[in-house]
């Protein structure tokens, strides 16, 4: 057991060596010569290199700009909002705090963020267990199975949408909380994958000690597969977080007819869009909008402060799939 | 794996189809295990029972009924509800936009990531710096980006055409006029187009270096390269990337929710209706379930069947490496 407790710093410290690869598995196999070749990409001339540098800082700034705009309108005044400068003539930083008075951003923001921890653990749990399934064990039709959650992968959400809503009305769930995670208790087939591709890059040899010292499965998983898939657990935790943060649709289905207070971030931000709008009655008061936008971005850029990696690895691992 | 050969063998006694199916079961599993593993899966099982398979039975019952919402009744209406997806001229106006949409949107999304990758794969030193900055608009969650856009996309006094004044064009009125609305959308998608973005860069990186020497020693240019290597190199994550933007465009709803339809007293210019739109409009606002998911069911058909030429197709174009994929 000594070699289960040291071995998930040796994954990761792999992780951080070995980069994008290690997480989804072992190494492949082209791996080892195609580290080096990056740098044949570099321009050779100095004309080259100015070029590449001015593109590069170029979109940079274009990436940049809706956000030093959203800051800087953040701190504007009614009347100067569009203005565009990025300067603003007038600073009234009162608007932070005006706007916690103005929308009930708090409840938004607890709403969220509780919420995206559900969704995101019981996700990255249930999905670990399944994959733990389809890795480990050998058991007849396994391979159409995984098949299968393959396909539930290109099935469009549109299509399951309006039934889950009636199964979770038939539940008496509409209005709270437990649709927006609820169906993660199951296992969602992208996760599965991801995390069955890092168990099946680890050394068999291991459970198969762990056997015959009389672990029983459950432990196997428990005690060796879990500790050591900490990385591919990080990587699903920060994706279906993000995507539960961001998820518009299924809080304007479950949660607007409810209270504001009720509300997710996302909901409460298209409703403060309304609520500011001229054409709807209001004072176009988007200061408020642009600083409660900026607040519900702050988590987002925060968790990929501390998890990009986990992101980059996540999506570069999509695309290998295919 | 070298059981599986047993079962044509003579067998010493004569045994039951029942003896034989367990013998072979029990050649070529372990029951506890198997057990096991199912328990492992179940889950996986019960969720894709209830919400998958279950969910796309139920939508399919509905769409053949006129369901009422208040008495959680589905009166079976045959084929009516998949009939008036015909006579009801915004189904096929949405349709049309979102296809349009997603012609435009799907190449440009393609283009824009990889030229953006390539940009990424000449830089030593700072690429990861620009990474993360190119990275970011993508870590913004959907309401933000469309509440900044809206401003800055507006037609008189919005950024974006005060940046063209600057250089001498007249901007267009974005979000108002019909011509321009998806353009505007496509602007706000091309903005988060990172993740597309880092899937060719993982795959430029894995296009061995010799290729271009090589190229390069028979006379062949940038331009020449890109198409000879560069694109056949990378043509899975390229047709990857196809086939999920395509799938995202089509069922497009968030960014059109926020800039046209979010109020609903607003008149929107009818070529922003999209597809999911029209279709959250039907079920969540008009409760016309039946023909809610009749219109659900339509789109899965048009997904399915683009999915379908485009792997037909792209097939013949991608390079598996050592055809392992």
């Amino acid at each position: 057991m000594s070699v289960t407790e040291s071995s998930p710093e040796a994954i990761r410290l792999k992780g951080q060596v070995i980069g994008e690869q290690s997480v989804t598995g072992p190494p492949q196999r082209e791996q080892l010569p195609s580290r080096k070749p990056d740098r044949w990409y570099k321009p050779k001339s100095i004309l080259g290199k100015i070029v590449l540098w001015i593109a590069l800082i170029f979109f940079a700034i274009l990436f940049m700009y809706p956000f030093v705009w959203l800051l800087s309108a953040s701190l504007k005044p009614r009347g100067q909002v569009f203005d565009n400068a990025l300067w603003p003539q007038t600073i009234i930083p009162e608007n932070y705090v005006e706007v916690w008075n103005q929308l009930p951003l708090l409840n938004w923001m607890f709403n969220s963020i509780a919420i995206a921890l559900l969704a995101a653990f019981a996700v990255a749990l249930s999905s670990s267990v399944v994959a733990f399934g389809f890795a480990y064990f050998k058991f007849p039709a396994r391979n159409l199975l995984f098949g299968l959650v393959l396909a539930t992968m290109m099935l469009p959400g549109a299509v399951t949408m309006l039934p889950q809503y009636l199964i979770w009305k038939e539940l008496g769930f509409i209005g709270t909380w437990v649709p927006l995670w609820g169906a993660n208790l199951f296992g969602s087939a992208f996760y599965i994958f991801l995390q069955r591709q890092f168990f099946l890059g680890l050394p068999r040899e291991l459970f198969e000690a762990a056997r015959i010292d009389g672990a029983s499965y459950w432990g196997l998983f428990r005690r060796i597969a879990m500790p050591l898939s900490i990385p591919s657990f990080i990587i699903v935790f920060v994706f279906e977080f993000q995507a539960s943060w961001n998820n518009l649709q299924a809080s304007l289905i479950y949660l607007n007819a409810g209270t504001v207070e009720g509300f997710t971030a996302p909901l409460g931000i298209a409703y403060a869009m309304t609520k500011y709008s001229p054409t709807a009655g209001g004072q176009g008061d988007y200061q408020y909008v642009m600083v409660a936008s900026l607040i519900i971005t702050l988590p987002m850029l925060l968790i990929f402060a501390f998890g990009q990696r986990y992101f980059i690895e996540g999506v570069a691992t999509q695309g290998r799939k295919g | 794996m070298t059981t599986e050969v047993r079962r044509d063998n003579p067998a010493p006694a004569p045994m039951s189809r029942r003896q034989k199916r367990k013998a072979a079961f029990r050649s070529k599993y372990n029951r506890r295990e198997a057990i096991a593993g199912y328990l492992f899966i179940a889950p996986w099982i019960v969720g894709f029972l209830v919400f998958t398979l279950g969910a796309m039975v139920y939508s399919l019952v509905i769409s053949f009924s006129n369901y009422n919402l208040a008495t959680n009744t589905a009166t079976p209406v045959g084929f009516s509800n998949y009939e008036q997806l015909f006579e009801d001229p915004k189904v096929g106006l949405s349709l049309t936009n979102t296809l349009v949409y997603a012609l435009m949107a799907v190449p440009l999304e393609c283009a824009f990531a990889l030229f953006l990758a390539m940009l990424l794969a000449r830089v030593g030193r700072g690429a990861g710096f620009f990474r993360t900055v190119y990275y970011l608009p993508k870590m913004t969650p959907t309401v933000a980006t469309a509440s900044v856009f809206l401003l800055i996309l507006n037609g008189n006094s919005g950024a974006i055409n005060k940046g063209l004044e600057v250089i001498g064009i007249q901007g267009p009125q974005w979000l108002v006029d019909p011509a321009w609305v998806k353009p505007s959308i496509v602007l706000m998608t091309l903005w988060t187009v990172s993740g597309t973005m880092v899937i060719f860069l993982a795959a430029l990186k894995n296009v061995p270096r010799d290729l271009y020497e090589v190229a390069a020693l028979d006379g062949a240019g940038p331009v020449r390269q890109f198409f000879s290597i560069t694109i056949p190199m990378i043509s899975s994550a390229l047709f990857f990337n196809v086939i999920v933007l395509t799938i995202a465009a089509l069922q497009v709803f968030d960014q059109a929710y926020l800039l046209f339809w979010r109020d609903q007293s607003n008149a929107s210019p009818e070529s922003s209706l999209f597809y999911a739109v029209y279709l959250f409009q039907q079920a969540f606002r008009q409760f016309n379930f039946g023909f809610a998911a009749a219109m659900a069911w339509l789109l899965f058909m048009i997904i399915m069947v683009i999915t379908f030429i485009q792997m037909k197709f792209g097939n013949r174009f991608v390079y598996y490496e050592g055809g392992d994929h």
